[in-house]
């Protein structure tokens, strides 16, 4: 595809190692929502999941693996790009807010009997505060999206539940940034989903790399 | 902070929600406002239906969160499927019926000539998305059966401040109000689209609470859910 197709090239250049499926399908989601927007990440997920067979701890473990590459920008990175005033203010809430994420979702594993996958290791392409608060919004926006394409999978209901208490606030951390940067508030219209499904999965398929 | 599992457990009793909605000091303070203009904690007639109908479909999994409004409900196993419909049929219509009251709070507030710029375009575009919501849900609804019909409601518009408060309180209530019902709805695609709709919700509230110098997450790391009771008891004094 040619660079102008590129909807955020900065979700390109994040870098998630691991070998584990919770990082490929991570992997996979980061490239299909660089090539063709946040919004495409919901279908991206939902057919990598459905597709797959993934059982309830393949999904926890993939959004274990999501709420570590986020604690991970905002407690690591985001100490390292000179953030001032409001934005450091909502990046340190957001990070302490994903770090709980991280340890509910540990625990809920582990009380399955499932193994938590470990952190992988991340690079993220930001050097000061203007493109780290961008990045910040696309991964919230993925963020959402992953969780929304996840969440019809799980099988157990109370999983669904802890999802759904999570991606609330994902999407609460993505329009408080897009107030602060002047981002749109919803990015995808109406719906946190695009309607053209099979089309955005047809496309987005190719893009998995094992 | 609570433990995932205690956070997605389905609240046995409704007591216990109401006890996690009563931590959250904005939904405290609208309810107490609402409270004030409410007699009697009964369900208002039109949508006293759809607390019934919910609870009929909540042999077929875990509790239902309005199981104590559905107490006669006994669906065997052979009218599961029909339960089931009904029960996603009853869900999508109290969201449609919460959709209309929230396109038409905005609509009003649109035309009240107390919001202007920059503010009165992010409350216009979002009354514009409830619309949306509303015709998506009402299509959904007609798929499984008969969509709910609108209300009438009546809201208060007195200044830009308490206006702005109560779409506040309404986004809110509305990303609870999904929250809660994520565990009841049966078929994926009616979940795939409540999803999609909940978090656009939860935008709207975080915009509005930080206009009104609020938390963006006022439940912290974990949104809370509200039952469908819950939710109507607080709507009722919207609905003329």
């Amino acid at each position: 595809m040619s660079t102008s197709d590129i909807q955020h090239p900065e979700l390109a250049g994040v870098d998630v190692a691991g070998m584990n499926r919770a990082s490929f399908i991570l992997r996979g989601a980061l490239a299909t929502g660089a090539a063709y927007g946040a919004a495409a990440v919901a279908p991206f997920v939902s057919d990598a999941f459905a597709a797959s067979g993934a059982t309830d701890i393949d999904i926890l473990n993939f959004a274990l693996t999501l709420e570590h590459l986020e604690t991970d920008f905002y407690k690591v990175k985001g100490k390292t790009v000179g953030l001032s005033g409001a934005a450091k203010a909502l990046a340190s809430t957001i990070g302490d807010q994903e770090a709980e994420h991280v340890a509910a979702l540990t625990r809920a594993i582990n009380a399955a009997g499932g193994k938590p996958v470990k952190k992988p290791m991340f690079a993220f392409p930001v050097r000061d505060s203007a493109s780290f608060l961008k990045l910040a919004y696309v991964l919230e926006n993925t963020g959402v999206g992953a969780y929304n394409g996840a969440g019809p999978s799980l099988m157990n209901k109370q999983y669904l539940a802890a999802a759904g208490s999570i991606v609330q606030v994902e999407a609460r951390h993505a329009a408080s940034i897009a107030l602060l940067t002047g981002m749109p508030i919803t990015p995808s219209g109406a719906f946190d989903k695009p309607l053209t499904k099979s089309q955005v999965l047809a496309k987005a398929g190719p893009l998995i790399k094992m | 902070m609570p433990s995932i599992q205690a956070n997605a457990e389905r609240p046995p009793e409704p007591g216990l929600v109401e006890q996690l909605a009563r931590d959250d000091v904005e939904r405290k303070k609208f309810l107490r406002m609402a409270g004030r203009r409410m007699g009697a904690g009964v369900a208002a007639g039109g949508l006293a239906a759809f607390i019934a109908a919910c609870g009929s479909s909540s042999s077929s999994s875990s509790q239902s969160t309005a199981a104590g409004a559905g107490a006669s409900s006994s669906a065997t196993s052979t009218s599961a499927n029909a339960a089931n419909v009904s029960g996603d049929l009853a869900i999508v219509n109290y969201a449609l019926t919460l959709e209309y009251l929230e396109a038409q709070f905005y609509a009003k507030v649109g035309k009240s000539g107390l919001f202007h710029g920059k503010t009165l375009s992010v409350l216009k575009s979002f009354g514009m998305e409830e619309a949306e919501h509303v015709a998506a849900l009402k299509k959904a609804a007609t798929s499984l059966g008969t969509p709910a019909k609108e209300p009438v409601g009546k809201f208060p518009l007195k200044s830009a401040a308490q206006v702005a408060k109560l779409a506040g309180a309404v986004e809110n209530l509305g990303a609870s109000a999904y929250l809660g019902q994520a565990g009841n709805i049966q078929s994926k695609d009616i979940l795939a689209a409540a999803l999609a709709i909940h978090t656009i919700e939860a935008r709207h509230a975080a915009t509005l609470n930080t206009l009104l110098k609020l938390s963006p997450t006022p439940d912290g790391a974990f949104a809370k859910p509200m039952t469908m009771a819950q939710v109507l008891k607080v709507v009722k004094p919207f609905i003329a």
